[in-house]
């Protein structure tokens, strides 16, 4: 039995879209509501990020809250940087209290990313133990030291990949890993170059790595040559061809181009073996959403 | 070894005259921190014409001697030095933290700085430079990564393989960094034993660490 909308959706095998919400720096629930709203109906599931790029925003268990109460299924991120085991089982406990189902566990960017470089960080555990523990919590209602839970968290399990990580065969051993513990879905980084992510794709599934793991692949629209240029720069693991930045320097109008190239790119997805859904990620753009997804006439039904 | 560099000249020089003191020792160690080049033989006499430099441009007045001791962690090399000591205002430790520490220890009355930063255990990896290898974690598990400790080489301490910021074996937080599960991954493929790499590390035990209190260990 499926514990959530997006679970139940990916095990029928229906194509799912996923959209990233990043809280803001504030305290006021009207000023995430705002992004929140530009997002509603999109999507299937949103996620909720854990202070990414190590930067203090809103937490994401407060933004996944909001989300339920706005009647959108969120997926909570949990970063290992910033907890160790005891808090992250039992944010996971109030979590599922809350109405929480789907969570995607995480590393985290290194705090030297953020602003908070002076930070001491945690890494109790990583992203890989981190699913071993919550699948632990969930399967056999107790916390990873043995205790029993009175009542066990309902949990869809998620954790992330980069399909340009190098050398493949170690980033694919890692992803195996994430599998074996416990991440019933993956949802990757952004992705340009199309011809490296078949490349990785296609060694996925002659190796069989996933088992009956999902895998939802991260679109990026980019806004400007500026950010395209950002991106390609300063965000870990993010590999983003020439051409595509030639085709940005040479559009006549940059976000009509952006546009044009994300909408290729789930075009493309969609239509690539072994690709379960694709994972928005509008960054600073969130308008621009609904128009691609319209476009790809993926908008879900409600 | 423990490795550390020296504090900047002006940060030591303020720590002496904090203590508005003219008897300036200035106490090496022949061990860690002569590998290190920052607290040996050599350095403590280069230091040492440095504070008398300073104290002559500033007018200090400042009377200073230097020495080392063989081992500056252990009370039978403190307890050698007692009447310098008493005979100063002002040590200046640049053995390790854990020298500067026996050294007030040894000395509870005496006003020992230290001009040491000391930064963790390592080794050498050519003349001058030095890098990170062991977090003291009291718990070694290196044979399973082909002898190489990623708790201390990788900078988020990943204990089942790369983080996704690595790119082409370099480390996301400074590409100058060699990403240490790539390093792992070459070593393990040349011995042919990446299915090693299989194997899940489960959350690690972390009370034999620094977290379980501070440690004594008793020799068996």
């Amino acid at each position: 039995m499926s514990v959530s909308k997006l679970e139940e959706k990916l095990s029928k095998n229906q194509f799912v879209v996923t959209a990233e919400l990043g809280p803001p720096k504030s305290a006021s629930g009207d000023d995430l509501l705002k992004k929140i709203r530009q997002l509603k109906g999109c999507a299937d599931a949103y996620n909720v990020t854990d202070n990414q790029t190590a930067t203090v925003r809103l937490s994401s268990l407060a933004g996944s809250v909001f989300c339920l109460r706005e009647n959108m299924e969120p997926i909570m991120q949990i970063a290992c940087r910033d907890r160790n085991r005891i808090a992250i089982q039992s944010d996971v406990l109030g979590a599922h209290a809350l109405g929480i189902r789907n969570i995607l566990c995480i590393s985290g960017d290194h705090q030297s990313f953020g602003n908070q470089p002076d930070t001491r960080n945690v890494f109790d555990i990583d992203s890989t133990q981190e699913l071993m523990i919550l699948k632990k919590m969930r399967d056999e209602a107790i916390l990873w030291s043995g205790d029993k839970l009175q009542t066990p968290p309902s949990l869809f399990l998620g954790a992330a990949a980069n399909p340009y990580g190098q050398p493949q065969e170690l980033h694919l051993i890692r992803l195996k890993n994430k599998c074996i513990a416990g991440a019933q879905f993956i949802q990757t980084q952004s992705i340009f170059d199309l011809e490296t992510f078949d490349d990785w794709i296609n060694a996925i599934l002659k190796q069989k790595i996933l088992g009956n793991t999902k895998l939802i692949v991260g679109v990026l629209p980019v806004k400007s040559l500026k950010m395209t240029r950002f991106m390609a720069n300063n965000v870990p693991g993010t590999i983003i061809p020439n051409y595509f930045i030639k085709r940005m320097s040479s559009a006549l109008d940059e976000e009509t181009e952006g546009l044009k190239i994300a909408s290729e790119t789930i075009e493309h997805l969609r239509n690539v073996k072994g690709v379960a859904g694709i994972h928005m990620m509008p960054v600073n753009w969130y308008s621009s959403v609904r128009p691609l997804l319209e476009k790809a006439n993926l908008i879900p039904n409600p | 070894m423990i490795i550390g560099e020296q504090k900047p000249l002006q940060e030591i020089c303020d720590l002496i005259e904090s203590h508005n003191g003219k008897r300036i020792l200035v106490v090496g160690c022949d061990s860690c921190m002569t590998v290190a080049l920052a607290g040996g033989k050599e350095e403590v006499k280069d230091m040492v014409a440095e504070l008398r430099q300073h104290s002559k441009s500033h007018g200090n007045d400042w009377k200073i001697k230097g020495l080392t001791l063989k081992r500056q962690c252990e009370r039978k090399y403190e307890e050698t030095i007692a009447t310098d000591v008493a005979n100063c205002d002002v040590v200046l430790s640049l053995g390790c933290s854990i020298g500067a520490q026996m050294m007030s220890e040894f000395y509870p009355l005496s006003n020992i700085v230290p001009g040491i930063n000391t930064s963790n255990m390592g080794a050498p990896e050519k003349h001058g430079i030095y890098k990170e290898k062991c977090i003291g974690c009291g718990d070694c598990t290196i044979h399973k990564t082909a002898g190489i400790c990623t708790l201390a080489r990788c900078a988020k301490g990943l204990q089942n393989g790369p983080c996704g910021g690595s790119v082409n074996g370099k480390c996301e937080v400074n590409s100058d960094l060699d990403c240490v599960w790539n390093l792992v991954y070459e070593a393990l493929k040349a011995k042919g034993k990446l299915d090693d790499l299989l194997i899940l590390t489960p959350p690690k035990d972390w009370s034999k660490s620094h977290s379980g209190g501070v440690r004594t260990v008793r020799a068996r």
